[in-house]
């Protein structure tokens, strides 16, 4: 017992469970502004993979790292305009849909990273952000070595919650993607157009998804390589469900993950030897489970989701 | 009335298909007036209102509109945001409003720019609760919409309107789901806004409010306009007349002595998972020769204890008796077997297999029946002859027996399933709104053919949010409040209509 005490109180735990998080943030961010407004994007997986793969890709062809987090969010704007197309003017199934967009966008960005790199052995690496050396918040006695061995990318996700809650419950547009995902006749009978806020809601929320992958090989690690993502995109739509598509307890949600799994590294070291490693792997998704059975029978579920609409139709 | 035109409807014509929606139909509207549209289902009502909002283009024809100096201008067709800048706002029979939201956001939405960095709600607030002195729709603008009831969402639909200036505002059957009070109140508001100048064009089957409250009438039958008249020289039996297109049959209630207890409910409670599920020591009997009239706003109950006659849900306690027999363990299948013939609430939902033919849904609940089966295997040639002849004697209209289901309209639906009930001669037939949403023409020809039923004998539970229909039919009448149940000897609108809402004088 004494040991986890030690671990919850240690400084690199708390640092550590941040940096997991911010792939998370970003995706049940992504995710969260996508079913707001009536879509599901099962894409995320894939867009993970693609946005990981293209900003690494373009830093290593020499953009700079702002140039890869660029060229990411668009990677990522794009998989959600296939996706967004599919589902919302022409109105197909968003499992089949976003699915595919997953098999479709890990696909490809394999291939291209095989194709641009067809003699590599191992991974070659770029320069990663950096963390960020904050005056103040780094001489503070536990918040310093905590926050202050962030990278911009955890920045990025924290200041992303905020912009997402400030325009979903403070601004015109929110207002109108609440809408749209509850009754789109509502946003239609007031001269709005649905399509244009729902195709709008799962590009912008497809672009944060990407920056989850882009975290990973700019910030997390500094190489890309297959089977990274590893399941963090599902991971993400659980997370929504869990925060009952809320920014804030989105946030919450992708912490406490990132804190299981922080967890499950150090006490894998720590009681390792007489309980076997795999039992401490499947902790994080075994309590995302059974958090997600206490949450969602609350779960406030925006009422037009996985429902088409069609203009003229009433 | 000199009072000018606002809009100008010149020989607007809608083709869907092969269907004339709209044929040349030419329609004016004046300052400060209340005009009704009226005509059977699919007879074009909604789709002018439509093509007026710009949900439809037109095919032909065009709409004129008096803009701020009074000129009369050419309406952009086709074009939601045009119709809204130009003044016309449009209160849809399904609500538009997004439950998640407040009263005041929806009321907003859409009104700003989508990319403004805030809202002024102040400002915004000031300009509703004016709108709100004015017209006397009273509502909190705070809480979210989905829990309102269904007069303030009503009354927010309509604020939306204001809120863009509307001149003109289209009601869309406006009181198909107020309370009798609800009903005149919200005409009484309206009555007060045409003072300030409003114009408002409304849809409805109900004659009795038309008759109130409107100042011209306006008559479609199949896509075409067909009658016009002023209110005050027009009465019920014209304009049936001009709507239907022929001599409207009155119902005729010959007074019958009753039989013996069919069906008796004693002190029945059941707890359901919400007051609106939820019955407090009920008491009902249902005899032969005699029809039941269950009157209430839906939500009140109805449908649970439609749900307890039908074997769905067991009573926590109390008594149900079929004839003389107690019933320990209801099960819908013990009902079928007693009797009771079952029109359901939902006909969409719980009346028809929709992807199912019209034969194999005709023959749903007679699948043992030797006619139709032999040796476990249907008889395909037999099904189709029956329900053939099943549909000429009831007059299901539709592409065929061999077509699936959905593709009945909802007034075909509900004939399919008084076929399918009536045929096997129930002793008891539960109809639980069964004319919802059904034209005069098809709403008739249900009512007839539950009094031939009761006058052949069978005893009918008559559950409807119509009390028009409630007084035509019951020989006797219940109103429904908060899961309780109580008998009424009065046949007064007023009476009924102030215990509906739950007031006892």
């Amino acid at each position: 017992m004494m040991d986890i005490f030690n671990i919850l109180i240690s400084e690199s735990f708390w640092a550590a469970s941040l940096r997991i998080s911010t792939p998370l943030i970003f995706g049940v961010l992504g995710a969260l502004l996508c079913e707001k407004s009536g879509v599901l994007n099962l894409g995320i997986e894939g867009i993970f993979v693609a946005g990981a793969m293209s900003g690494w890709l373009a830093v290593w062809l020499g953009a700079g790292l702002l140039g890869g987090v660029m060229v990411a969010a668009l990677t990522g704007a794009l998989f959600g305009l296939i996706h967004a197309i599919l589902t919302i003017p022409l109105g197909l199934s968003q499992h089949v849909s976003g699915l595919g967009v997953t098999l479709f966008a890990t696909s490809i960005s394999y291939f291209i990273y095989r194709t641009a790199l067809p003699n590599v052995t191992s991974p070659p690496r770029i320069e990663p952000f950096r963390p960020i050396d904050l005056p103040i918040i780094s001489d503070l006695p536990f918040f310093g070595p905590v926050f202050g061995q962030q990278t911009a990318m955890t920045w990025l996700a924290l200041l992303m919650v905020l912009v997402v809650w400030y325009v979903l419950y403070r601004t015109p547009l929110g207002t109108a993607i609440q809408a749209v995902g509850d009754n789109p006749n509502s946003v239609d009978a007031q001269g709005l157009s649905v399509y244009a806020l729902r195709v709008g809601a799962v590009v912008a929320g497809s672009s944060l998804m990407a920056l989850g992958g882009a975290f990973l090989t700019m910030s997390a690690f500094d190489a890309f390589f297959f089977g990274m993502v590893n399941g963090r995109g599902w991971i993400c739509i659980a997370l929504v469900i869990f925060a009952s598509w809320r920014p804030g307890k989105a946030l919450l949600g992708a912490l406490l993950f990132g804190a299981f799994d922080a967890l499950q590294v150090r006490l894998q070291t720590e009681v390792g030897s007489f309980v076997p490693g795999q039992v401490f792997l499947m902790a994080p998704y075994l309590l995302s489970i059974v958090a997600l059975i206490v949450a969602a029978r609350r779960a406030d579920y925006p009422r037009a989701l996985l429902v088409p609409w069609f203009k003229g139709e009433r | 009335m000199s009072a000018k035109n606002v809009l100008s409807l010149l020989s607007l014509s809608k083709r869907f298909g092969t269907t004339l929606a709209n044929d040349q139909v030419t329609l004016d509207l004046k300052r400060g007036e209340i005009l009704a549209l009226l005509g059977e289902n699919g007879a074009g009502k909604t789709t002018l209102m439509n093509m007026l909002f710009g949900h439809y283009l037109p095919d032909e024809g065009s709409i004129l509109i008096s803009n701020a100096e009074d000129k009369m201008v050419p309406l952009t067709p086709g074009h939601p945001q045009a119709a809204l800048a130009a003044g016309i706002g449009m209160v849809h029979q399904h609500f538009t409003l997004a439950e998640n939201l407040t009263a005041l956001e929806n009321i907003t939405l859409g009104s700003e720019p989508l990319w403004a960095l805030g809202t002024n709600k102040v400002k915004v607030r000031e300009k509703i609760e004016k709108i709100i002195k004015r017209s006397g729709l009273k509502v909190d603008l705070n809480v979210a919409v989905g829990r309102l009831s269904v007069g303030e969402k009503q009354r927010v639909e309509i604020l939306k309107a204001l809120y863009r200036d509307a001149k003109i505002l289209v009601l869309d059957e406006p009181t198909a789901v107020l309370t009798p009070q609800e009903a005149d109140l919200l005409f009484k508001n309206i009555q007060a806004m045409t003072l300030d100048g409003l114009s408002v064009i409304f849809i409805s089957h109900k004659l009795r409010e038309v008759l109130e409250f409107s100042h011209r009438i306006v008559v479609l039958r199949n896509g075409k306009k067909v009658g016009e008249i002023l209110t005050c020289d027009a009465d019920e039996k014209i304009i049936a007349n001009m709507m239907v297109g022929e001599d409207a049959k009155v119902l005729k209630r010959t007074k019958l002595k009753v039989g013996q207890s069919l069906l008796s409910l004693s002190a029945i409670t059941l707890k359901g998972n919400s007051l609106r599920n939820s019955l407090s020591d009920i008491s009902l009997v249902v005899h032969e020769h005699e029809v039941l009239g269950v009157a209430g706003v839906s939500g009140n109950g109805q449908s649970v204890l439609a749900e307890l006659i039908s074997g769905l849900s067991f009573p926590n306690l109390g008594e149900i008796k079929i004839g003389s027999n107690r019933i320990d363990k209801p099960s819908p299948m013990a009902m079928i077997s007693a009797g009771i013939g079952r029109i359901p609430e939902d006909r969409h939902r719980d009346g028809i297999v929709g992807s199912m033919t019209v034969a194999e849904n005709a023959i749903l609940e007679s699948l043992n029946d030797p006619r139709v089966q032999r040796f476990g295997f249907l008889r395909q040639e037999a099904m189709t002859d029956y329900a053939e002849k099943l549909c000429e004697a009831y007059d299901v209209r539709g592409p065929g027996v061999r077509f699936p289901a959905r593709l009945l309209s909802g007034g075909n639906i509900q004939k399919l399933i008084l076929a399918r009930v009536f045929e096997k001669l129930p002793s008891l037939i539960l109809a639980n709104q069964p004319t919802r949403g059904l034209d005069l023409g098809a709403a008739s020809d249900v009512e007839r053919r539950l009094l031939d039923a009761r006058n052949r004998g069978a005893g009918v539970i008559l559950i409807s949010e119509d009390l028009d229909e409630i007084l035509r039919l019951s020989d006797r009448i219940m109103v429904m409040y908060s899961g309780e149940l109580k008998e009424v000897s009065s046949r007064n609108r007023e009476e009924i209509g102030m215990l509906m809402a739950g007031k006892n004088k």
